[in-house]
C-alpha cells in the first residue's frame, strides 16, 4: 500500500474512456460501481462539453459480488445499441472489475451477436498500467479491430492520395491544450502543402478509419498516446511516422526536416520535384514566430542564467527543458516526469540540459526536491502550481494534470510556431519581470513574507532621517514598499532605531551577500 | 422499457423504482465535508487509483489545503495477498501518527476492500491498541451506497464510540438535576421562571442531534431549541473526535439530515436511544415543523414559532414572485430530495419528478407526510418519487415535460444547458448552508440563481447552443 495525497496519471480506465468519447459515436460501457462514474463529471465541466458524455456504466452492486453480473452486462450493452445506435460500444473493465475477474470478453462475444454496434472489451489491466498507457493501448485496439475488420470484409483502401498527406495521432478529450495544438498542427500542414487525411481520436469516426492508410505519413505529436498505432500503422502498411514534438522553434524545425524526408520518398515520384522547407523555416523562425528574436532581445538576457526546475508528463517536461535550456539560456536545476514507464527516452531527450533528473509519481518527492533547490520558476503541472504557492515560487503550468483554467477558451496551442509564442509568453511572465527584478537586486534582494512585527504598522519605533527619506522616494512605487520593509526589517535585527541612507545601503549588502 | 412520460401527474405520492443507472458521487466523497468538521480527525481511504482520482479531481481545491485525508492505495501485491494488510495499514497509520498526531483515524472502506474481503473491522482494533490512537472503521462504497450515504456510514461507525449514559449515570444526573433545582429553588432566578411547566427536567440534557453541519449552522440550530428551552446535550458528530456526546436509553436523537437512516438505526438499536421522527429543518416550513416535532416529544408549546415562520417566508417575497409557478424537476442523486422538493413546492413551484437515489420511508416518514400536506395545501399535483432513477429514461421525460429548472448532477449540466434547459447542481445544496430558518434565503439563493442568470440573458436569443443532429 502507499500513502497518497494527489496523483499524477488517472487509472487505466480513464485513459480508455478518453479515447473512446474522443471518436464520434462510440459508446463506452464502464463495468464498475456506484460513483466511478466521475470521468462525465470530469468532461462535462473542465471541457465544458455541451453533449453528454456517451460513457454509462454497468453498475456492480450487492448483488453483482454475489452472484456475478450474469446477463447484467450484455443487458447494459444491448439497450445501448438500441438507444444510441453508436457505431461502437468499448466494454471498459475497472480497478473492481480486474479483481472480481469475470469474463467480460464472453459478455462481448456474446453482445456483439445481438448487437447492431461493435462491440470490443478494452484491453488494459488496472493494475499494471495508468491513464496515459491505457489510452495508447485503446487508441491502438480500436484501430486495429476496424483495419482488420475492412481486411475480412475486403475492401480495405490502401492507395495513397494524390497530393502529401498525413494523419494526425493522438489528439483526445482532457488532453493539455489539445484542441489548440491540433488547430495549429493543421495549420502547419496546410502552410506545407499538405492535407490532413484524419485526426484520430477527436472528432474521428471508426468507420472511416479503414481510410487511415491512404495518408502519406502518420504524425504523432505526443509521445504518450499515439505512438502504438503509428507503429501498428507502420508494420502492417510499412505507413511510415514523426514523432518529435513540434514544441518550441528548435523541435518545431526537426519536425518539419522529419515530414520533408517522408514526403520526399514519394514525392519525386507523383509530383516530379523534390520539397524543400528550409526557406519556410527561415521565415517562419525570424520573422513570423517571435520566439527567436524574443531570445535575442534584452527582456530575456535578464533571465540567463536563472535556476528552474521542470516537471510533467515526458513530452512537455522534455520539450519544456530544452526550450528552456537552448532557446532561452535558463539553467534548468532539475527536469522530470512521472512517465516512469518511459524513463530512458525522457533521460536520452533532457541529457546535457539539465543538472538533475527525477523520474517519480510521488509528488512528495518533487515538493521536496523544489524546496531544495529553491528556484526561481517552476515549470509543472496543477500539483506543482500548488507547492509553488505554498513555497512562494511562481509556477507556470505546462502539462497534465490539469484544472480547469488549463481549458482557456482563447488559442492556446503548445506546438508550431504559435505555441512557441505562446510559452515565450508563459516563461517570462513566470520569472519576476525583468525590470522589476532588477531594482530589487539594488535595493536588498527579494521580498519575504517572513513576519516582521507582531503589527501590521511597521513604522512605529523606527524613524527615518530625512536623507533617507528622500533617498527612499526616489524608489519606484511598486517596488518601495519591499525596500523598506527589507532595510526596517535589517535595522532590528541589529539593533538600529535611526535609518540613514547607510542603513539602506548596508541592508542592501546584507540580504544580497 | 416504457416511458411513460404522457401521463398525468398522478394526485398521489407514487413510488416508483427504476433501473439504478444514475449517476452520483462515490460515497468517500464524504471524508470532503467530514474531516473539516471533525477537526482532530484523519480520514484514511483504503482504495485503489480510481478512488484517489475521484477524491482529487472531484474535490478540486480543496485538496492542497493540507488535507486530513489520504489514500491507502491498493496496489497488486495488495491484491493478490501478497502483501499482509494488516502489516501494510500498521506502517501507514504510524506514519500518519507520527505526521499528523489525530485524535483518531477513520477508516474508509471502498469497492475494493469489500471484494477482496478486507477484514478492516476485524484490524482495527488490534492495531488500535498497538499504536494507541482510535481507529473508526466506516464502509462507504459505490457497491452499497451513494453520495451522501457515506456521511450516514462514518455516523453509524462513530455511535459505537460514544460513552455510555448509563442507568446509574442516569439516576446521578437525576440526582444532579433535582439538586440543582433544589439550590436554585431558593432563587427567584429568570431560569426557575422561564422554565415550562410541561418541560420535565429529566429530559433536560437528553436531545442528541445527529448529522455534520458547519459549526455557524449547528449553533443556528441550537440556539433555535434554546428559544423554546430546549438545551442539547450534544451533537453526533462533534467537533472534535473527543467531544463525542453520551448516549443511553433515555437519550432523545433527532436527524437534521434525510439521508441519515443507518445512523438512526444504530441509535435506536446499539444504544437504545429514542428517535425523534421529524420533518428535517429545511427551509422555513420544515424548521417549524422540526422544532415543533421535538417540542410535542417533549410535551412544551412552542412559543414565537409562527410569527418566527411569517418574518423568514416575508424576507423571502422577491425570491417567491421569481419561483412561483416554475417548475422543477429532480434527477436524484444525494438524497436531501424530498426536503428539497417540499420547500420549493411551499414557495409555489411544481415539482415534476423527485429522483433519489434510495428511500427510507421509515426514517422519511415525517418527511414524507410533510411533502403530500405541502402539496394539498399549494394545490400542486403530487410528484412522482423514483427511486434508483435511470438518468437516460429521465432526460426522455425531461425533453417532453420541458421543466423550467432541472436540479441535476455536474455530469449532465452542461448538456442540458446547452439544450435550453436551466440547471442547478445538486452538488451545491450538499456543500451549501441550507438548515434553519437563516438559511432559508440561501437555498432559494441556489434555486433561483440559473433563473435569475435568464432575466440577465434572456433577449440575446441564444438558449440552444448545439447543432441539430440525428436522435
Amino acid at each position: 500500500m502507499k500513502l497518497a495525497y494527489r496523483m499524477y496519471a488517472g487509472p487505466a480506465h480513464i485513459g480508455t474512456l478518453r479515447v473512446a468519447s474522443s471518436f464520434k459515436n462510440v459508446h463506452a460501457i464502464m463495468h464498475a460501481p456506484l460513483g466511478d462514474d466521475y470521468f462525465n463529471v470530469m468532461r462535462s465541466m473542465l471541457e465544458r462539453e455541451r453533449d453528454f458524455t456517451p460513457v454509462t456504466a454497468s453498475i456492480v452492486d450487492r448483488h453483482v459480488l454475489s452472484r456475478g453480473s450474469q446477463e447484467k452486462v450484455i443487458d447494459n450493452i444491448t439497450q445501448k445499441d438500441k438507444q444510441e445506435q453508436p457505431d461502437l460500444i468499448v466494454l471498459t473493465p475497472t480497478c473492481t472489475s480486474s479483481i472480481l475477474q469475470e469474463d467480460l470478453q464472453n459478455f462481448v462475444d456474446r453482445a456483439s451477436t445481438i448487437c447492431d454496434s461493435d462491440v470490443i472489451l478494452a484491453d488494459v489491466n488496472h493494475y499494471r498500467v495508468n491513464e496515459l498507457q491505457a489510452a495508447d493501448r485503446t487508441l491502438e485496439q480500436i484501430v486495429r479491430y476496424f483495419l482488420r475488420k475492412t481486411r475480412q470484409q475486403g475492401n480495405s483502401e490502401i492507395s495513397l492520395t494524390d497530393k502529401p498527406s498525413a494523419n494526425i495521432i493522438g489528439i483526445f478529450t482532457l488532453g493539455f491544450h489539445n484542441q489548440h495544438d491540433c488547430r495549429e498542427l493543421k495549420r502547419l500542414l496546410q502552410d506545407l502543402g499538405i492535407i490532413v487525411n484524419q485526426v484520430i481520436p477527436e472528432g474521428g469516426s471508426v468507420e472511416n478509419l479503414y481510410e487511415l492508410p491512404k495518408a502519406w505519413f502518420n504524425l504523432v505529436p505526443y509521445r504518450e498516446v499515439g505512438l502504438m498505432t503509428a507503429l501498428f500503422l507502420e508494420k502492417e502498411f510499412g505507413m511510415p511516422y514523426v514523432s518529435t514534438t513540434p514544441m518550441g522553434v528548435v523541435d518545431t524545425a526537426n519536425c518539419i526536416r522529419q515530414i520533408r524526408k517522408q514526403i520526399n520518398i514519394w514525392s519525386p515520384f507523383i509530383s516530379g520535384k523534390k520539397i524543400d522547407f528550409e526557406s519556410y523555416i527561415d521565415d517562419q523562425t525570424r520573422f513570423i514566430s517571435q520566439a527567436a528574436w524574443f531570445s535575442r532581445s534584452i527582456d530575456c538576457q535578464n533571465l540567463t542564467g536563472k535556476k528552474s526546475v521542470v516537471f510533467g508528463d515526458a513530452t512537455h517536461a522534455a520539450s519544456i527543458t530544452k526550450i528552456l535550456a537552448c532557446e532561452m539560456g535558463i539553467r534548468v536545476s532539475c527536469t522530470g516526469t512521472y512517465c516512469k514507464h518511459d524513463e530512458e527516452w525522457f533521460k536520452e531527450q533532457v541529457k546535457n540540459f539539465s543538472d538533475e533528473t527525477l523520474i517519480t509519481d510521488d509528488h512528495t518527492q518533487v515538493g521536496d526536491m523544489i524546496a531544495r533547490i529553491e528556484p526561481s520558476a517552476i515549470f509543472g503541472t496543477q500539483t506543482e502550481r500548488h507547492i509553488g504557492k505554498r513555497l512562494d515560487i511562481p509556477c507556470g503550468v505546462i502539462s497534465s494534470p490539469v484544472h480547469i483554467q488549463n481549458f482557456p477558451l482563447g488559442y492556446r496551442p503548445f506546438l508550431g510556431y504559435e505555441g512557441t509564442n505562446q510559452i515565450a509568453d508563459l516563461i517570462y511572465n513566470s520569472f519576476t519581470l525583468g525590470m522589476e527584478d532588477h531594482l530589487l537586486e539594488i535595493f536588498g534582494g527579494h521580498d519575504t513574507k517572513e513576519v516582521i512585527t507582531k503589527s501590521l504598522s511597521t513604522n512605529t519605533d523606527l524613524t527615518w532621517d530625512s536623507e533617507s527619506q528622500i533617498e527612499l522616494e526616489k524608489i519606484p512605487g511598486f517596488v518601495r514598499g519591499k525596500i523598506k520593509r527589507n532595510t526596517e526589517k535589517f535595522a532590528r535585527q541589529n539593533n538600529i532605531t535611526k535609518i540613514t541612507v547607510g542603513v539602506m545601503y548596508a541592508a542592501k549588502e546584507h540580504l544580497s551577500a | 422499457m416504457s416511458i411513460e412520460i404522457s401521463e398525468k401527474i398522478s394526485e398521489t405520492l407514487t413510488f416508483e423504482c427504476e433501473t439504478g443507472n444514475y449517476h452520483t458521487f462515490c460515497p468517500i466523497s464524504c471524508v470532503a465535508w467530514l474531516y473539516q468538521k471533525i477537526e482532530d480527525s484523519f480520514f484514511l481511504v483504503i482504495g485503489t487509483k480510481t478512488c484517489g482520482y475521484f477524491l482529487q479531481n472531484a474535490l478540486g481545491v480543496m485538496i492542497f489545503a493540507e488535507p486530513r485525508y489520504a489514500m491507502a492505495e491498493s496496489e497488486e501485491g495488495d491484491i493478490s495477498a501478497q502483501l499482509n494488510d494488516y502489516e501494510e495499514l500498521k506502517r501507514l497509520c504510524l506514519r500518519i501518527k507520527k505526521d499528523r498526531n489525530p485524535s483518531v483515524i477513520i477508516w474508509i472502506g471502498t469497492c475494493t476492500t469489500e471484494i477482496i474481503k478486507m477484514d478492516l473491522e476485524g484490524m482495527a482494533p488490534i492495531l488500535e491498541t498497538e499504536i494507541e490512537i482510535p481507529i473508526v472503521v466506516a464502509r462507504a462504497n459505490g457497491l452499497d451506497y451513494a453520495f451522501t450515504q457515506g456521511e450516514d456510514t462514518v455516523l453509524a461507525a462513530m455511535v459505537h464510540r460514544c460513552p455510555e449514559r448509563g442507568k446509574e449515570n442516569g439516576m446521578k444526573d437525576k440526582m444532579e438535576n433535582n439538586y440543582t433545582q433544589e439550590i436554585l429553588s431558593f432563587l427567584p432566578t429568570r431560569t426557575k421562571v422561564k422554565s415550562n411547566k410541561f418541560f420535565d427536567s429529566k429530559n433536560q440534557n437528553r436531545l442528541v442531534l445527529f448529522g455534520s453541519l458547519p459549526s455557524t449552522v449547528a449553533s443556528q440550530l441550537s440556539l433555535e431549541l434554546k428559544h423554546q428551552s430546549i438545551q442539547i446535550s450534544g451533537w453526533l458528530p462533534a467537533q472534535r473526535y473527543t467531544d463525542l456526546p453520551k448516549l443511553g436509553d433515555t437519550v432523545y436523537v433527532c436527524g437534521i439530515n434525510p439521508f441519515l437512516s443507518r445512523t438512526a438505526t444504530t441509535l435506536m438499536r446499539r444504544k437504545k436511544c429514542k428517535l425523534i421522527g421529524a420533518p428535517f429543518p429545511i427551509g422555513p416550513d420544515g424548521t417549524r415543523a422540526w422544532i415543533e416535532k421535538i417540542c410535542s416529544v417533549f410535551k412544551i408549546e412552542t412559543h414565537g414559532l409562527e410569527e418566527r415562520e411569517q418574518r423568514i417566508w416575508e424576507k423571502l417575497k422577491n425570491y417567491l414572485n421569481l419561483v412561483r409557478g416554475k417548475s422543477v424537476f429532480f434527477m436524484g442523486d444525494n438524497l436531501l430530495e424530498i426536503s428539497l422538493a417540499r420547500f420549493p413546492i411551499r414557495c409555489g413551484m411544481i415539482v415534476y419528478e423527485i429522483g433519489i437515489p434510495y428511500m427510507d420511508k421509515r426514517y422519511q416518514a415525517a418527511e414524507l407526510i410533510f411533502l403530500r400536506e405541502t402539496c394539498k395545501k399549494m394545490c400542486i399535483p403530487m410528484p412522482r418519487i423514483v427511486e434508483k432513477p435511470d438518468n437516460y429514461n429521465q432526460i426522455q421525460r425531461m425533453r417532453e415535460l420541458q421543466p423550467d429548472l432541472a436540479i441535476t448532477g455536474m455530469a449532465h449540466a452542461n448538456p442540458l444547458e446547452a439544450r435550453g434547459i436551466n440547471t442547478k447542481w445538486s452538488v451545491e445544496f450538499t456543500f451549501a448552508q441550507i438548515h434553519g430558518f437563516t438559511n432559508a434565503k440561501d437555498v432559494l439563493e441556489l434555486v433561483t440563481r440559473p433563473l435569475r442568470r435568464n432575466n440577465n440573458l434572456e433577449n440575446l436569443g441564444w438558449t440552444s447552443l448545439i447543432k441539430l443532429q440525428k436522435g
